[in-house]
Formats: C-alpha cells, sequence, structure tokens
C-alpha cells in the first residue's frame, strides 16, 4: 500500500500548494491558474478512491465549465490584471479564532467519526451503479435540481436580456 | 496478464500511435493542400518528392528552422505554455480510440486500444473541455487584440457546441448502455449503425465536431477577412507548428470519434457470414477503421473548400437555437426506438 500513500500524498500536496497559491496570489491570472491545478488534484484523490464517475465530471465541470467562465471574466476586464489585489491581514484575532474552531471541529469529526467501512472491493465502475440510484430512489430529488438549474438558466437570460423599448 | 507485461503493451501501443499520429497529422496536411488545389482547379504541391509527397516534411524543417519571436507585450510563460496544453489534449484523446477489436498476438490477446476504460466517453468530453485552455490562454497571453478577439471567439464557440455534442452522445449511449468505446461499437453490430438509427443525432454530432475543432464553416476563431490569424497571430516558428498540428490532430480525432461513435467503428457488416480466418477478420476490420476515418477527414476537407463562413451571430444561433433543440430531439427519438423495438 505504499506506494498508493505516495500517490495520495502527492495530489494532496498538489491540491493544498495550489489552493495556497490561489489565496495569496497578488496576480488574478495566476490565482485563476493554479485554481486548475487545485481541481485537478481533487480530481486525482478521487481517482484514488475509486470514484471514477466523480473524478471525470469534477473535471468536465470544474475545469471544464466553471474556471473556464471565470478566466472569460478576467479576460474580458480590461486592466485587471495591472490591479493588485489586497491580501492583507484584517481581523487577526477573530479569523484566528473562527479558523481554530473550524478546524478543531474537522480533525474532532476525522477521529471520533466511526467511519463505515464497506466489505465489499471498490466495484471497477460506479458509473451504472449511480445512474441507477439517481433514476430510482433520488428521482426527486433529481428532478428538483433539474428545475432549480432550468429556472436559474431562464433567470441568467431575462436578467442579460436587454430591454427592447 | 502481469504487471509488467500491460505496461510493456502499453507502452508500444502508445509508440506506435505516437508515430502514427505523427505521420497522419503531417499528411493530412499535404491532403487538405492537395484536395484544395483540386477544389481550386490547380496543381497543389508537386516540387518535393514524387508529386509532392515529402512536402509535409520540408514544411515542418521549415517552422522547425525559423526564428521563435514572443511579443513584448505577451505573457511569457502563458504564451509558451498554451501550445502545449493544445497539443497534449490533441493527442491524449487517441487512448480510448479503439482501432480494431482483440487480436490474438504472440499469444497474448491484445486489445487495440491504448486505454480502454469504462468512462472512455466521459474522458473524451473532459479532455474537450480541456483544449479551450489552450486557445484562452493563448489567446489571452499574446498581448494582442486580435489574439484575444480570436481566443475568446474560440472559447465561447467551443462552449456552445460542447452542449449540443454531449446531447448528441447521449442518443449513443442510451442504446450502447456503456460508456466504455470498444461496448459502443461492439452494439452497432451488423447494419444497426448510429448514423442509420439516429440520422438526427450524427447530423448534430459532425456539425459539433466541425464547431469543435475550429473548421471552415466555424473557423471564426481565426477568420483571417477581420483578425489576421486569430489566437495563433503572435505565435511563430515551433509554437506555431504546434498549433497547427493540434488542429489537424483535433480533425483526425474528431473523424475517428464519428466513426466509433456513429459509422461502426470498425465494423464490417456480413463479414462473420464470409467465413474468414480469425487474424483475416482482424486486418480487414482494422482496415475498414482507417477507410472511414480517412473518408471522414476527405469530407472535412470538402467542406471547408466547398462553404463560406457563417457570421457570428449566425454561429450561435446555430448552436443554440438549432443544433441544440435538434440533439433534445434525437434523445426523444432514440429513447421511442427502444420502447417499441426494444433494441
Amino acid at each position: 500500500m505504499e506506494f498508493y500513500d505516495i500517490i495520495f500524498y502527492l495530489f494532496a500536496l498538489i491540491t493544498i500548494g495550489s489552493a495556497f497559491v490561489v489565496v495569496t496570489s497578488r496576480n488574478i491570472v495566476y490565482a485563476a491558474f493554479s485554481l486548475l491545478f487545485t481541481f485537478f488534484g481533487v480530481a486525482g484523490i478521487y481517482v484514488l478512491l475509486g470514484a471514477d464517475f466523480l473524478a471525470i465530471v469534477q473535471i468536465m465541470v470544474y475545469v471544464g465549465g466553471i474556471l473556464i467562465l471565470l478566466l472569460f471574466g478576467v479576460m474580458l476586464t480590461n486592466k485587471i490584471t495591472s490591479v493588485e489585489i489586497r491580501t492583507g491581514t484584517v481581523h487577526l484575532l477573530p479569523a484566528a479564532i473562527g479558523i481554530g474552531i473550524l478546524f478543531g471541529a474537522i480533525i474532532s469529526v476525522m477521529l471520533w467519526t466511526n467511519w463505515n467501512i464497506s466489505p465489499e472491493p471498490i466495484p471497477p465502475s460506479t458509473t451504472a451503479n449511480i445512474g441507477r440510484e439517481l433514476i430510482t430512489n433520488y428521482v426527486l430529488i433529481f428532478e428538483l435540481l433539474g428545475m432549480l438549474l432550468l429556472i436559474a438558466l431562464i433567470g441568467a437570460a431575462s436578467i442579460a436580456r436587454r430591454d427592447k423599448e | 496478464m502481469s504487471l509488467l507485461e500491460t505496461v510493456i503493451f502499453a507502452v508500444i501501443k502508445m509508440l506506435v500511435i505516437v508515430v502514427v499520429m505523427f505521420l497522419t497529422v503531417a499528411y493530412s496536411v499535404y491532403f487538405e493542400r492537395k484536395i484544395s488545389a483540386w477544389a481550386q482547379n490547380r496543381m497543389g504541391p508537386n516540387r518535393v518528392g514524387y508529386r509532392g509527397l515529402l512536402q509535409p516534411f520540408a514544411d515542418v524543417f521549415k517552422l522547425l528552422v525559423k526564428e521563435d519571436i514572443v511579443p513584448d507585450a505577451a505573457h511569457k510563460p502563458l504564451h509558451t505554455l498554451a501550445p502545449f496544453i493544445a497539443l497534449f489534449v490533441a493527442f491524449a484523446t487517441y487512448a480510448v480510440v479503439p482501432f480494431g477489436p482483440s487480436i490474438n498476438l504472440f499469444g497474448y490477446d491484445v486489445k487495440l486500444v491504448v486505454a480502454d476504460v469504462n468512462i472512455g466517453i466521459l474522458y473524451v468530453l473532459a479532455l474537450t473541455s480541456l483544449g479551450v485552455y489552450g486557445i484562452t490562454f493563448a489567446g489571452w497571453s499574446s498581448g494582442s487584440k486580435y489574439s484575444l478577439m480570436g481566443g475568446i471567439r474560440s472559447s465561447a464557440q467551443m462552449i456552445s457546441y460542447e452542449v449540443s455534442m454531449g446531447f448528441s452522445i447521449a442518443g449513443v449511449l442510451l442504446l450502447s448502455e456503456s460508456l466504455r468505446p470498444i461496448e459502443i461499437v461492439n452494439a452497432q453490430y451488423g447494419w444497426m449503425w448510429n448514423a442509420v438509427l439516429q440520422p438526427i443525432g450524427f447530423i448534430t454530432f459532425v456539425v459539433s465536431a466541425f464547431a469543435e475543432t475550429n473548421r471552415l464553416p466555424f473557423d471564426l476563431p481565426e477568420a483571417e477577412p477581420e483578425l489576421v490569424g486569430g489566437y495563433h497571430t503572435e505565435y511563430s516558428s515551433f509554437k506555431f507548428a504546434a498549433f497547427f498540428l493540434a488542429e489537424y490532430a483535433n480533425m483526425i480525432i474528431a473523424s475517428c470519434l464519428i466513426v466509433t461513435l456513429y459509422l461502426g467503428g470498425w465494423q464490417i457488416p456480413y463479414i462473420d457470414k464470409l467465413g474468414l480466418g480469425e487474424t483475416l477478420t482482424v486486418i480487414l476490420q482494422v482496415g475498414a477503421f482507417i477507410f472511414k476515418v480517412v473518408f471522414m477527414l476527405f469530407f472535412f476537407i470538402w467542406v471547408r473548400w466547398s462553404i463560406p463562413r457563417f457570421r457570428y451571430d449566425q454561429l450561435m444561433n446555430i448552436g443554440w437555437k438549432v443544433m441544440f433543440p435538434l440533439s433534445l430531439v434525437n434523445i426523444l427519438w432514440v429513447a421511442v426506438l427502444i420502447m417499441i423495438f426494444n433494441l
């Protein structure tokens, strides 16, 4: 299992390292660019966990959709690259307390949760099962989410539409 | 098969595909020039080698020895990275395209595909969305307004047509009940090709493929009269060659996908009725695959030299108001087919 661990830490390093650059970088293009690596790192961890479908959807949705839209915003905004983003520290104490509580919560969840370990080996492909579950057990939620996305789409289109008057 | 053998076979397959790919890309350029010459009633390249057959090598050599100029206003790291993203995406897609059924070689059962991934089609879609990055970065990092306009146009076009492309593929997936390219081809046994069963989906997919590869009539990203050269205006030498190769590699991969998804892949109808030997059958089937791909390549080039370019608003209207509804109609049609005929 050692080889497996090395790959896991490699992906974790890529994810955390690039996420750090996203937050601290003063150049918005670099920030957007390193977000690409964050998404890839997360996708890599999904692959390691045997969630092949989730990994590929992660790339399709986040890298192929959301990040591209973000880059569009950056590219279409003139002179945005020369603007220095303020990355100073304000309200140090409340931030430290908040982050400390969050960190503690995550660590305690990690340590004290009774993880449900499945006795079955990782299935070769999760796609078929996900599809079956979506269309049987979770069909209502699935349809509702579809409606929600449709409403968002129509809303965005009607906001973007210029008035004819 | 042990791990070592698997790795060795994978490396051999990759090497074969990379070599074949570079040759095919080089010769598709030659093919394009010859066909354009034919369409315009002139000779085409005929000086280097017999009937100009060595022309591609001369072209590549010429591009390699040219000076590499990076404009002052360019963002250097991204400017250098962009052509490699384009090339990487174009070549990585070949990993999941099956060239033929399994073949028995020296006692090993070899699958004629580099990676037999069970979500191969999703992998292709994910890589296509990555392809947008090469062009976007190229357009933005060049620091020139022509490049930027080309890059933005191209990204908007590719994102729009990815939608109808994805929905057309959904029709294929409904019939094959698998995301594995090999099983999609197996599902099209005999004459049950998807192009026959779902002609609307075939048309929307082919049109989207044209838009995704930025080929005429949808080559607005580089529309010469308005944008000089679009996103590769500021590129020269090897970086330009990388974009050029990527464009042709994309064209070939689009042809491979059309053949795999809609034209039955390596399937030849009724070949098992002829009683040929196993090896001969496989060779014929691989030949059939290559023949279909070359035909689609010819089609790509033929269309380029026959149809004028669309205007940008027309392109977007076709994408969203014609192709997208049609691909939805196709899904409905396939569902009805499955309901009635239990395919």
